[in-house]
């Protein structure tokens, strides 16, 4: 994806340039600041792609001391900086996430069950809110066979990012 | 399980991008509709402009000016009942839409509803009709409605609709049709942009007029026929009323002008439609004379006696001249810029040069007027500048009940939005209005002894939103208003306790069946195609632009420049270097040869080379100003406009515009268009041809519209073309 490549081969400044903007879309009340619940979706949307945890750890770096809900610009871009040049948390190869898939379908039958997903999405890993759950399965499940074909699945998905 | 985390893992990075597209998109779209809006602010600034440095040359031309300002009300009763003879207006036998009779039923207003749903139209007798009897309501009104929790159970609160009729019956259907149990708010901004606005107006008119206790109205800022020509309205009107349209319109203006402004529930909660601002008063608000404010958009002071002006009509232009008459008090005006307090009017350009050089010009003007009148209306001359004391500030002038103080309350109850830092300053978004804080809310809460605020005004995701710790809620009922998908609509229900439970909806059935995904990326490429547009319409500039940053002349800008160079012509403050990879797609090295990127575009917007893309471009940019002039000379609605009216209005927009086309490109253009030869301009027609090169694109490419060099195309509907 064009965003990958560019993080490696641009200069610095534009680096930060890029993160400011993407920054700036959720800076409501233009001060330079952000929500922190807002910081995992400018992250991931810069090319990142952190779990949970990693992305609480990221949080703490850059929160005040006394936390006040707010992540200041000032604080954030440094450490997005090293994260982006270090290549951190780099987005998962498809094959990898297709091996994934294949290691929850016990049966190996090319498909998971509706409940199966649910129960391996809300209760393993660091799970899904319900909310998030039931708009994975409005993409993901097949309502004919109520079944998720997931090499069907990954490959839509693929395309769409792209 | 780290199967589990890592496909979590990335379904929520999936879901952040989707945000983010989300977010990148509800900007192009707010950042556009404002800068529609400023458009229409600079549209009146041409006006002014014209006034001052427009010295007509011929009668014709003075003419032409003359009827493009001077607003003929209807002030006297009886001359409103003349106008409004319904009675003359006769329904045919073959009719089949819902018949209407007086005094009127709930079964009349439930029937109509039902009509509209089976997009029956109401007969234009029935319009006027109606039209007439909610003005007779309307007048006996006041300025602020005070309602009570005590007559009725619960108030249900409706934000802006803009024409879309299915959100009302959505809301009708999902909350019960009003009754004396159950009363309704309807918050302004019931016309424009969509389609069904007229429909609305007559249900929301009939309901009023049914239970007049229970169904209350606030006006919003597009119940007001100057901001109607550019957003639909009118065009709704003229295309569905084809012989009463006029009429309608007309009596629109009366009617509108007498909704009243705010609304009171039990003395704590404040319903306005746009906001407020640090100088907002009830008791000024309660006072002054609603139905003289005609129109928002500009600020025009009545000459006292009306019958002087009009009995010598080479002096019309003398009229809004009045507005600036006294060369003193705009000079000290520009002292003031530096505080941008609220009191700066508006249609002031607030740029001090701009207003010392139209002080000057207009000093020279008057001096001119006053030169060459000297005979026929000196007296009229020494009777004006008196009333008007060169020490007095702008806004103590009092003529005809209405001064500027006056109508700055309401623009600022109409157009003002809430912004979460503290203070008040110009809304230089909108044009009118302020931005408010919160400080400027809690001020007002206990100023009046208030709870809290309810507004509409902006378009918001989720239908509503809380701000100012809560104690002002923004309700906004069009649901899908951008695109389908984009937001949802909601109302908010008030029970004797006043705490407000909000209900959301999006009435299209189509998008419960999309997922986010899709959704998304529907509103998505709607924005994005807006945008591309916009970008196509600034080429040249935006050609420059590049230029200036590929000095070594190797038609290569590197994408950081790109960004730059779009925002410092565009001005819409987009995140452009998110947005990028949506718009540029091909590069080399990182490298972006923007000729070509721009001929792309081009090449996306145009269907045919018969008019040079230059021409095309301006024309596109500025097509909803050209289409704003044309209704107003269109001054009976014909749909027609001569070939010199049309001719000279370009001559006069782009001198205004400092835009270089020439003569004869546009009277090739004009006589093209003019299919069959009369002479006059189908204004339709013309429009109707951006809408096809708008349309060829989103169709099949492949799809064979025939350019014709000659203009004796037979089929009209090519438009140019």
């Amino acid at each position: 994806m064009a965003d990958d490549k560019d993080s490696g081969e641009m200069g610095l400044q534009e680096i930060q340039k890029k993160i400011k903007d993407a920054f700036e879309v959720f800076d409501h009340e233009s001060n330079d600041t952000v929500d922190v619940r807002e910081i995992g979706t400018i992250i991931r949307s810069l090319g990142c792609c952190p779990s949970e945890g990693e992305l609480h750890d990221l949080i703490a770096e850059v929160e005040e001391e006394e936390p006040t809900g707010y992540i200041r610009l000032e604080k954030f871009l440094p450490m997005m900086v090293k994260v982006l040049l270090e290549r951190r948390y780099r987005p998962i190869p498809e094959d990898l996430l297709l091996q994934a898939f294949e290691v929850l379908d016990a049966a190996k039958e090319g498909f998971l069950t509706k409940e199966e997903l649910m129960k391996y999405m809300t209760e393993e890993g660091e799970p899904f809110t319900q909310e998030e759950m039931e708009e994975m399965l409005s993409a993901a499940l097949d309502p004919e066979t109520n079944t998720i074909q997931y090499r069907d699945y990954l490959a839509m998905m693929v395309i769409d990012e792209n | 399980f780290k199967a589990a985390v890592l496909i979590q893992r990335w379904y929520r990075r999936y879901i952040a991008r989707l945000e983010m597209r989300r977010r990148c998109t509800w900007s192009i779209f707010q950042s556009i509709e404002y800068a529609g809006q400023q458009d229409q602010v600079k549209l009146h600034d041409f006006f002014s402009y014209l006034v001052d440095h427009f010295t007509p040359s011929s009668h014709n031309e003075r003419d032409f000016l003359s009827c493009m300002f001077t607003e003929k009300r209807l002030l006297k009763d009886p001359e409103m009942e003349k106008y409004c003879d319904y009675e003359s207006i006769e329904v045919p036998d073959y009719y089949t839409g819902p018949h209407v009779s007086f005094p009127l039923l709930p079964d009349h207003a439930t029937a109509l509803v039902e009509a509209f749903k089976q997009k029956k139209q109401l007969h234009a007798r029935y319009v006027v009709n109606i039209l007439h009897e909610a003005r007779n309501h309307l007048i006996q009104l006041p300025n602020i409605n005070r309602i009570s929790t005590c007559y009725s159970e619960e108030i249900t609160v409706c934000g802006d609709l803009h024409g879309q009729l299915d959100d009302l019956i959505f809301i009708f259907y999902k909350n019960g049709l009003p009754s004396p149990e159950r009363s309704y708010v309807f918050n302004g901004d019931f016309v424009d942009r969509g389609k069904g606005s007229i429909e609305i107006l007559m249900i929301l008119f009939a309901f009023m007029l049914v239970y007049p206790k229970e169904f209350h109205l606030n006006r919003g800022n597009h119940e007001d026929h100057i901001v109607n020509l550019r957003y639909g309205f009118t065009k709704e009107v003229m295309h569905k009323y084809k012989v009463h349209g006029k009429k309608i319109l007309k009596m629109l203006q009366e009617v509108f002008c007498w909704l009243p402004l705010a609304t009171l529930i039990d003395g704590k909660v404040l319903i306005i439609h746009g906001g407020i601002s640090d100088k907002t008063n009830l008791e000024l608000l309660e006072k002054l004379e609603r139905h003289k404010i005609i129109s928002t958009m500009k600020y025009t002071k009545k000459p006292e006696k009306e019958k002087l002006v009009e009995e010598s009509r080479s002096s019309s232009p003398w009229f809004p001249l009045k507005s600036r008459s006294v060369p003193s008090s705009p000079l000290r005006l520009s002292p003031q810029k530096g505080s941008r307090s609220a009191s700066i009017p508006c249609s002031f350009i607030p740029n001090r040069k701009e207003i010392s050089k139209r002080v000057r010009k207009s000093v020279q003007l008057e001096l001119e007027k006053c030169r060459q009148q000297v005979g026929v209306s000196e007296f009229k001359v020494q009777e004006e500048l008196p009333l008007l004391p060169p020490e007095s500030e702008l806004d103590s002038c009092d003529l005809e009940g209405v001064n500027y103080e006056e109508w700055k309350q309401v623009a600022d109850i109409l157009w003002s939005d809430p912004m979460p830092q503290e203070g008040c300053k110009a809304n230089t978004a909108r044009g009118e209005g302020c931005y408010f804080g919160p400080n400027v809310t809690e001020q007002m809460l206990q100023r009046h002894n208030l709870q809290f605020l309810i507004r509409s005004h902006e378009c918001k995701p989720e239908g509503y939103e809380f701000c100012h710790n809560r104690k002002v809620l923004t309700i906004f009922s069009a649901s899908n208003y951008y695109e389908v998908g984009s937001n949802r609509g909601a109302y908010v229900k008030l029970g004797r306790d006043l705490i407000p439970h909000i209900v959301q909806y999006q009435a299209n059935r189509a998008t419960h069946t999309l997922t986010m995904r899709q959704r998304i990326s529907r509103v998505e490429e709607s924005a994005l195609r807006a945008l591309r547009e916009k970008l196509f319409a600034h080429s040249s500039s935006l050609l420059g632009a590049f230029k200036s940053y590929d000095l070594d002349g190797t038609n290569f800008i590197t994408l950081s420049d790109w960004s730059a160079a779009v925002e410092s012509v565009l001005h819409l403050g987009l995140p452009w270097r998110v947005l990028r990879p949506q718009l540029v797609t091909h590069t080399t090295n990182n490298m972006l040869e923007y000729k070509s990127w721009l001929n792309d575009l081009a090449k996306e917007q145009l269907s045919h080379e018969n008019i040079q893309s230059s021409l095309l471009e301006v024309l596109y940019r500025n097509r909803s100003n050209l289409e704003t002039i044309f209704r107003i000379i269109d001054s009976d609605h014909s749909g027609l406009i001569s070939f010199d009216e049309f001719r000279q209005i370009w001559k006069l927009f782009s001198s205004h515009m400092n835009i270089d086309i020439s003569d004869e490109s546009i009277c090739d253009l004009a006589r093209s268009i003019d299919f069959n030869k009369d002479g006059n301009i189908d204004i339709n027609e013309f429009l109707e041809a951006f809408r096809l090169v708008e349309q060829s694109y989103l169709e099949d490419k492949d799809s064979e519209l025939k350019t014709s060099e000659t203009s004796d195309s037979s089929c009209s509907s090519q438009g140019i073309h």
